[in-house]
């Protein structure tokens, strides 16, 4: 077989697999309407705020309301430690002024 | 337009021979390129699945927030503030919630445990949950028991309705009991009146759901104390305004907005996305180094090889086309490949290498399957994020080479 007609298979097959996964992604987003309502109607119902991520410290399990000095929460020297508060951001209160 | 073709296929033909000839060279590439692929799209799969599905959940958030700051820290909210808030304008509700942390230390877990509220917030029934009385009237508010239903079980005084992390962590099914050390050292044993369901793991996975009374005797906290307070406001329009009103008359108060809490997941996902790129970026550089190394600083033996072609008749352009081929071979495989490899790796393992970075110290992570929001912008942007600047960078240089005299080309020796 001709190199160009092996890549030519190798290239369509690797199209076809992403056209099937994105066909899964179109149907899975469909399947999980059920699952997000129900998540959004919980969310509603018990008021929640904040999804269950992080529940290493409560300024991480509840980014949101988290308090406004969450980066020196023990004392004032006491800066960030847990892992997931190196990979998220400041709550929106704390940097912007109201 | 057949003779097109055929041409085509004839250099490809050769350019893959060309790239067989220095396997070792051309599949690290490859792989590596690949991998690049892979980490950008799935952080990128990664970010934009769980922003969209945190909008998506969290839109049922609580308009506004209110709590009570002291010493900038969150503090109890008194009872009394909550008649100066409901005397605003354009104020349809206000509603306490009573909620707090626990820690087990037989596990190092932290728990949620919540008071679900009295009324039904926005009439809304969840389908595994649904309210199954009102509780009295406002003057008989603060002795009332909510009545909380879940699959038929009920939550009363003396139980508790879990998250399926918890269950899962503490192995607890229906009917079992937990024991709790309360604020003055005695020992509370509830009994587990239901789990909540796997699927809403993502919001409710370390969720408690307790009664007041559990709650007040739990920690303490005496009836002229909630934790904070829901406003629901008559005009969406008008929640910032309501929100300013309530900072003016209550000082001490922090209102947080739902427009607030959206744009916080928004804008962490978006640092984590940031945050990944910056932590790959020294693959990214490596790769880049690589890439332009072996693009732009051919071997001696490449440039024999392009000045053979030319002498036995290729032409300039033949030669750029050879190249480009090249390129886009390796970058279409690496693409194609990568992509379908961060998209298994993100929707079908749950994130593998990036779960213990996402756990952290956490012995209580929530199971949850990310919903698979693809759209062809994300397809876009990493194409050309990766194919378009290697196929370009490997075509500039080319054509210098590919513009030299044949001889000279061909008197170098050695690779």
């Amino acid at each position: 077989m001709r190199n160009s007609t092996l890549f030519f298979y190798c290239l369509s097959a690797e199209v076809l697999v992403l056209g099937l996964l994105l066909v899964h992604a179109s149907v899975r987003e469909g399947a999980a309407q059920d699952s997000l309502n129900e998540k959004s109607a919980l969310v509603k119902r018990l008021g929640l705020t904040d999804l269950c991520l992080f529940t290493e410290a409560r300024y991480t399990r509840h980014l949101s309301q988290a308090d406004l000095n969450t980066p020196f929460q023990d004392h004032p020297l006491s800066l960030e430690h847990f892992p997931s508060g190196s990979f998220t951001q400041p709550p929106t209160g704390v940097t912007q002024s109201r | 337009m057949n003779a097109w073709i055929e041409k085509q296929r004839y250099i490809i033909d050769f350019t893959i021979s060309s790239l067989l000839r220095r396997k070792v060279k051309n599949l690290g590439l490859l792989a590596l390129y690949t991998l690049i692929v892979f980490i950008l799209a799935s952080t990128m799969f990664f970010t934009y699945s769980i922003k969209k599905e945190a909008s998506l959940i969290l839109k049922g958030s609580p308009e506004i927030v209110v709590q009570k700051i002291l010493a900038g820290r969150h503090d109890l909210f008194p009872v009394g503030y909550i008649d100066t808030i409901k005397q605003i304008r354009g104020v349809v509700g206000v509603e306490s919630r009573l909620w707090g942390y626990y820690y087990d230390s037989l596990v190092g877990a932290n728990y949620t445990l919540l008071t679900p509220p009295k009324t039904a917030a926005g009439e809304s029934h969840a389908k595994t949950a649904t309210v199954e009385g009102e509780a009295g009237d406002a003057d008989s508010a603060a002795s009332s028991k909510p009545l909380f239903e879940l699959n038929g079980a009920k939550l009363e005084p003396g139980t508790l309705i879990i998250g399926n992390g918890i269950a899962r962590l503490r192995k607890l099914t229906r009917d079992d009991y937990m024991p709790f050390r309360a604020f003055d050292g005695t020992i509370m044993n509830l009994r587990i009146a239901g789990t909540l369901s796997s699927q809403s793991e993502l919001v409710s996975s370390d969720l408690m759901l307790i009664t007041e009374d559990d709650f007040r005797k739990l920690f303490g906290i005496d009836r002229q104390h909630v934790t904070d307070v829901i406003v629901t406001v008559k005009n969406p329009s008008e929640v910032a305004t309501v929100a300013a009103k309530i900072k003016k008359r209550l000082i001490d108060s922090r209102p947080i907005i739902r427009d607030e809490i959206l744009r916080t997941y928004d804008s962490i996902f978006n640092w984590r996305g940031g945050m990944m790129i910056v932590v790959f970026s020294a693959a990214v550089l490596a790769f880049v180094i690589f890439a332009w190394d072996k693009a732009s600083g051919l071997s001696a033996g490449e440039r024999r090889e392009i000045g053979i072609l030319k002498a036995v008749g290729w032409e300039t352009s033949d030669v750029i086309l050879m190249k480009f081929w090249e390129g886009a071979i390796v970058s279409l495989s690496a693409f194609f490949g990568g992509v379908i490899l961060a998209y298994v790796h993100v929707f079908f393992t749950g994130s593998l290498v990036f779960e213990p970075a996402l756990k952290g110290w956490s012995s209580l992570y929530p199971n949850f399957d990310l919903t698979p929001f693809i759209n062809a912008e994300q397809l876009t942007t990493l194409f050309f994020l990766t194919v378009v600047p290697y196929t370009v960078a490997t075509i500039v240089p080319i054509w210098r080479a590919a513009t030299i005299d044949p001889d000279s080309a061909m008197r170098h020796t050695g690779e």
